[in-house]
């Protein structure tokens, strides 16, 4: 099976370790793991803004890169919900459809094409699951508060394989941090508000790590964590699936 | 209103924000809603399904609009309304002054319309000499503050009980310091029912048009629209033309979603159907269109048409429950607000459809499935174009996708933006970085994640 791993590019430069946990649990679990070198971002931080149309450099870009794989992961829901959402390209359509049904998230890629049910992973600690919106309602790795049906979670359910990991249960298991992209500078009040409660509520749960599957939900939580001088950290959750002690 | 007016959602919303404990007790109250809200959608195992009908059922009729409307209309007339037509605001509350000065009335009772607020009917005919009496104890609250409504459904929400205290002692003579909600509502209760029993005129909402009978159908709790419409001789129902709904046997579906959705309760107080006038005393129906014919042209906004006004992507809203309805400057505030305001003024509603973090909360709790987190992201595509943005916005995205479209540019600013994080830190956190205002700048790593991957490929071979 081949597999391009898809780094978003925040990850790459400020978190390369959890794009480095996602390179070797996919590796460790028998998939051959490219990493196409010219990547750079999936144009999302202009979409958002309301610059789809400055996108395309970026939309053929990342054609160039992922064309010809079986898979391409990304340790990333929000990231991953651009590209299936918004890639397109007015001279390789065809291209851009073909990696829109290719592109998955690291754990629906692990729960739903790996099948994987048990884990060789241990991390002895209280553990908050942060659901980042588009993870979650978005690519629905996770059901929803909202609607009335059946309860699931794909990160939840890997994190449970995990030895000496206990998740926490929280008062508000959906609600936003508040980090939007550009949101989290033009809406700093708010923003930061929002993600001061969401932290309060994993701390409050007890919990010594808040993890999830959105590193830039996890880089706004930690901005407010370490201006608290909080002993809770943030960790993605390839880092706690590839973590062996 | 006018020192809301030149300032922005995020600067209104900072404003909110420097009271902390008042953010997290409006926080908490709408959350309550919400949550009360899941219990009772939990109830009913066909709740997705009633979701799907209305919606379709809403789909139909967007449409086939007008000729609901020309069957509304004709059936109402049968029924011995008089209908009006308003293409804007300006008509709709003319009408009604012509209605009203015609028959020599000066003063009015008025339920909850968040259309006449759509429209500032209070103000238009307080210039001419009219006197409108809000009947909503909420409304009628916010009246007596001097504020518009912040939530369509709980007009009062950012009030604490103390405030309304104030205002009742002030206004309406009630003891000083008295802050018993029983108490402040018998209050009202005394002081509207004199109200009541002397306005001649009485004006209400609509929430349901039923194109099939003429009949049309207000929804409250307190009662205020069947007493006020009942004891005058002139009702005047005030509706958008989006509020028809084809035949009777849909009014179920709408009625068991809409206060579901709304407070968590199964159904309103009063869910009460008007058709004919009774003798001697006359029905007038305004149908108003005020730019709805231009959002039901537009392929990617016309569905917010279907919006039956329940509130809950306010309720469920963080941004709104954490930045307050006066934020959004507009009647309508929230999330469906920033969908439809830019229909009217795209210029002064630019900052709206900003207001959110895409989180899409607001699309899933809609009990008719509007799209409201998708519409957003295309109202900002729409702003852009039309050219409602700054300029140093457009220049620092056009920098951005010029950097991220090509690898070498993108490595060589990744780097630098490294080293800057590393040995220049002062140069981010600062107070011109409104990210370090309260939250740290992420630690800047010894390399990235492409450069680490090269030096493992290379070890390899």
């Amino acid at each position: 099976m081949k597999v391009a791993l898809f780094v978003p590019c925040y990850v790459d430069q400020f978190y390369p370790k959890a794009a480095i946990a996602t390179l070797e649990l996919l590796e460790k679990l028998g998939c051959e793991v490219h990493y196409p070198k010219n990547q750079t971002c999936c144009g999302q931080p202009m979409a958002n803004s309301g610059y789809e149309h400055l996108t395309s450099g970026c939309n053929s870009l990342f054609i160039d890169n992922f064309s010809g794989y079986d898979y391409i992961v990304c340790p990333s829901g929000s990231c991953t919900l651009h590209i299936k959402e918004h890639l397109h390209a007015h001279d390789n359509e065809d291209m851009a459809t073909e990696i829109r049904k290719r592109v998955f998230e690291l754990t629906e890629f692990l729960v739903d094409i790996l099948k994987i049910d048990i884990l060789d992973a241990t991390f002895p600690y209280r553990v908050g699951l942060h659901q980042s919106c588009h993870g979650l309602r978005g690519l629905r790795i996770s059901q929803m508060s909202e609607l009335v049906a059946p309860a699931f979670s794909k990160p939840a359910q890997l994190l449970n394989l995990v030895r000496g990991l206990e998740l926490v249960p929280l008062s508000r298991a959906d609600d936003c941090c508040g980090f939007g992209g550009t949101f989290c500078v033009v809406e700093e009040a708010v923003s930061s508000k929002m993600g001061k409660d969401r932290v309060d509520d994993h701390i409050e749960h007890g919990a010594q790590y808040i993890t999830s599957a959105d590193l830039s939900c996890l880089m706004h939580l930690e901005g407010i964590l370490r201006r608290q001088n909080s002993d809770v950290k943030v960790i993605h959750v390839a880092e706690i699936l590839n973590n062996s002690i | 209103m006018s020192s809301t007016a030149t300032k922005d959602h995020a600067e209104l919303a900072a404003i909110f924000n420097r009271d902390e404990p008042r953010v997290d007790w409006h926080d908490e109250t709408l959350w309550w809603v919400r949550a009360k809200r899941d219990i009772a959608a939990q109830k009913l195992p066909e709740w997705e399904l009633l979701r799907e009908t209305a919606s379709q059922i809403k789909n139909n009729v967007l449409s086939n609009l007008s000729s609901y409307l020309e069957q509304f209309e004709a059936n109402a007339i049968k029924n011995g309304a008089i209908v009006h037509w308003a293409a804007n605001a300006e008509e709709h509350n003319q009408i009604i002054h012509k209605l009203l000065s015609e028959r020599g009335i000066n003063r009015m009772v008025k339920s909850k319309s968040m259309l006449t607020e759509e429209c500032h009917l209070n103000e238009f005919l307080a210039q001419r000499g009219v006197d409108v009496i809000d009947s909503d104890l909420g409304e009628r609250i916010v009246q007596l503050a001097g504020e518009p409504p912040s939530h369509i459904v709980l007009p009062c929400i950012h009030k604490k009980k103390e405030e309304i205290g104030d205002i009742f002692h002030e206004h309406l003579g009630s003891a000083k310091g008295e802050s018993d909600p029983k108490i402040l509502t018998e209050t009202a209760r005394q002081h509207l029912r004199e109200v009541f029993l002397t306005r001649r005129a009485a004006l209400t909402g609509v929430n349901f048009a039923i194109a099939e009978t003429g009949e049309f159908v207000i929804c409250t709790n307190e009662g205020n629209a069947d007493m006020g419409a009942h004891l005058a001789e002139i009702h005047i129902a005030s509706m958008g033309m989006e509020k028809i709904i084809p035949e009777r046997k849909h009014l179920g579906v709408f009625l068991r979603l809409l206060t579901r959705s709304a407070t968590g309760q199964p159904i309103t107080t009063y869910s009460s159907h008007f058709a004919k006038p009774q003798d001697g005393k006359e029905v007038h129906i305004v149908i108003v269109d005020n730019g709805r014919s231009i959002q039901l042209g537009r392929e990617d906004f016309r569905n917010s048409l279907k919006c039956i006004r329940c509130g809950a992507c306010m309720n469920t809203c963080p941004v709104y429950r954490k930045s307050g309805g006066h934020s959004y400057h507009t009647a309508v505030a929230g999330p469906i607000g920033s969908i439809l305001a830019p229909n009217l003024d795209m210029k002064k509603y630019a900052d709206l459809p900003f207001a959110s973090t895409l989180c899409g909360s607001c699309s899933n709790v809609c009990p008719v499935k509007i799209d409201i987190h998708d519409q957003l992201y295309k109202w900002r595509q729409v702003i852009v174009q039309a050219g409602y943005t700054p300029t140093a916005k457009t220049i620092a995205m056009k920098g951005m996708a010029f950097t991220l479209a090509s690898p070498a540019l993108y490595r060589a600013a990744g780097k630098m933006g490294r080293l800057t994080f590393k040995y220049a830190p002062f140069a981010v956190n600062n107070g011109a970085n409104p990210w370090y205002k309260h939250r740290e700048m992420p630690k800047a790593p010894e390399q990235s994640f492409g450069e680490w991957y090269a030096k493992r490929k290379e070890q390899k071979k």
